[in-house]
């Protein structure tokens, strides 16, 4: 039970069940490392949109200060819907986005760049990173795909143990009560029309 | 006792909490036989609905035997009897619930200072759905505690399996009432937006209340199967285009009555833009609920027509075509059921083998997979539609 589950109880009443012990979550593996991923990019989002000169100076990237900006609006978008229910979404756009870092951080590594050291450490970096958020998409994918499981055919569940036909109109002994009344049908229109 | 718990979202569990207790002298206690996982758990599943707090027990479709009582009930409801647990707590007393206005019972939530502060009035205490409503402990679990259960309740007979009476706690009178408060004529073309649980139950209903065409909108193969073989006319919408479709089946008219089993978590796909926009807004915390089935039922319906909204919408949404809406003269009937005011009456036509609402069950399984199943149901996957969970 964790402190958060403990310190709710005190929103609830004497009688009302509380949580003993603790069972499996229907969040999976794939799950939790999505919101981990997720948490990972806001906090480097944050972090390339308000420092964005730290990290060009430490990879010998200085003047790039606008394009580090952009990409950490863009590793927030990542985040955030790492985040959310289209978890799947979030992961796939971390992929490409860590596509985008390497070749980025790839124009880095030149014989003159002083920081190459940085720059090594950096792709080595990111290629850990994407390996973890590709496998994370794959499964993540997978687990939710609608492909999982039997494809069934529910042709003969009308739900009528008469049939359909004979079932149509079998509750016209039902009388909409008053306040459910809507504006009268064609037919009593015309009527009360004639007869005036 | 087990029971599934809400941890945050897309986090149930199935764990082990202390069993519930008699509070009040009409309380008692349900030793639950069958339950069922609702459309509208999803919602909580994905944390959708405000104020669920960690530890919360969910569930608010439930069924079993009494087998405790409090001492204010007056040989009302005794132990043993076999019932049906309607998702509405009522006191059966209040002004509302005299006018069978079940579901705005104005004693039944006890915590009635935040829904007063969030919806400016109280509604009734929900059993499993927020603390908005209540913070009740809800009923996927192996005993449920029903406050004021001599209103509350529904009898059931013996001798009848649980899958038929099941139920009536929530979708068939949900399914129903959106039916029955939609007016249904003999001369109406119906369109039922959403071919899930409630939308089936909705589709049956329209049937037996003489509808002349019924027509199911979804884009499930699985769902849209079930609702042809219950009468319905089809429209996938990944295929056709809804409005064309619906005019064409009307004479250029447009359908005279509308209703939205949806609600607040309308299918996002690139080929609809607003609903893309809906979910944009939504993840940004701009607009609690993606209501593009709203807008388009107010852009198709028939001029002087009905809207019915038997689909939970939370909170605020975007974009609400009311211009059409006036001008067209459309009337909006919405809100949670009074199941109370319809289960009699419900009761006997399963009796009566009008309808056996258990075609709707696709799973049934032990509630320690209740967690796993949450998923499979919000996935899709398996051709799941219903699930029922066996404590």
């Amino acid at each position: 039970m964790t402190n958060i589950t403990s310190f709710s109880n005190i929103t609830r009443s004497e009688g009302d069940p509380k949580v003993l012990r603790s069972g499996p979550s229907s969040r999976g593996v794939p799950d939790s490392l999505a919101k981990g991923l997720g948490w990972f990019s806001l906090g480097l989002g944050l972090t390339e949109l308000l420092a964005p000169g730290r990290i060009t100076r430490a990879l010998g990237m200085e003047g790039k200060e606008a394009l580090v900006r952009v990409y950490g609006a863009r590793e927030i978008g990542s985040g955030i819907l790492s985040l959310s229910v289209d978890k799947n979404v979030g992961l796939w756009s971390r992929v490409a986005g860590d596509g985008l870092d390497i070749a980025t951080v790839l124009t880095a590594l030149r014989p003159d760049n002083p920081k190459r050291g940085n720059v090594a450490i950096a792709l080595a970096l990111l290629v850990g990173i994407t390996a973890v958020d590709l496998i994370d998409a794959q499964t993540s994918t997978a687990r939710h795909s609608r492909a999982v499981g039997r494809k069934r055919s529910y042709r003969d569940r009308s739900g009528f143990p008469r049939g359909v036909q004979a079932s149509r109109g079998a509750a016209r002994d039902f009388k909409t009560p008053s306040d459910l009344r809507h504006a009268p049908a064609l037919a009593a229109v015309s009527k009360k029309t004639t007869a005036a | 006792m087990r029971a599934l718990v809400w941890h945050g979202k897309e986090d149930i569990r199935c764990d082990t909490v202390s069993d519930p207790e008699i509070e009040d002298g009409r309380d008692v206690i349900v030793k639950v036989t069958s339950c069922a996982i609702c459309g509208s758990d999803l919602h909580l599943f994905h944390n959708f609905i405000p104020a669920m707090l960690p530890g919360d027990v969910l569930g608010h479709e439930t069924m079993g035997e009494v087998v405790e009582t409090g001492r204010g009930l007056n040989g009302k409801v005794k132990k043993g009897d076999r019932v049906v647990v309607p998702f509405t707590i009522v006191c059966g007393e209040c002004d509302q619930c005299k006018r069978g206005y079940f579901s705005v019972c104005q004693r039944s939530n006890r915590k009635k200072h935040l829904a007063d502060k969030v919806f400016g009035h109280t509604t009734a205490g929900l059993f499993g759905y927020s603390h908005l409503t209540g913070g009740y402990p809800g009923g996927q679990a192996e005993y449920l505690r029903v406050p004021f259960a001599d209103a509350t309740v529904q009898k059931v007979p013996e001798g009848i399996p649980d899958e038929k009476l099941l139920f009536l706690s929530d979708i068939f009178p949900t399914g129903w009432q959106a039916a029955v408060q939609a007016d249904i004529q003999p001369t109406d073309t119906v369109a039922i937006w959403g071919c899930g649980p409630v939308g089936q139950m909705t589709i049956r209903s329209a049937i037996l209340l003489g509808a002349e065409q019924v027509i199911a909108i979804d884009h499930l193969p699985e769902r849209l199967e079930m609702a042809e073989a219950g009468g319905a006319i089809t429209i996938n919408f990944d295929e056709e285009n809804v409005v064309e479709r619906l005019n064409e089946l009307t004479g250029g008219e447009g359908p005279e009555k509308c209703i939205d089993c949806i609600g607040m978590e309308s299918h996002v796909t690139p080929s609809l833009p607003d609903t893309v926009y809906d979910r944009a807004k939504q993840i940004l915390l701009a607009e609690s609920d993606r209501p593009h089935v709203l807008r388009e039922m107010i852009y198709v319906c028939r001029p002087g027509g009905l809207i019915s909204i038997p689909g939970v919408y939370g909170g605020l949404v975007d974009k609400i075509p009311m211009g059409a809406a006036m001008n067209k003269g459309l009337t909006f009937r919405m809100g949670q059921t009074h199941v109370q005011r319809w289960t009699g009456d419900l009761l006997r036509r399963i009796e009566e083998e009008q309808i056996d609402p258990s075609f709707v069950i696709t799973h049934e399984v032990p509630l320690d997979q209740g967690p796993e199943m949450y998923r499979t149901f919000r996935d899709k996957q398996d051709s799941c539609i219903k699930v029922v969970l066996k404590p």
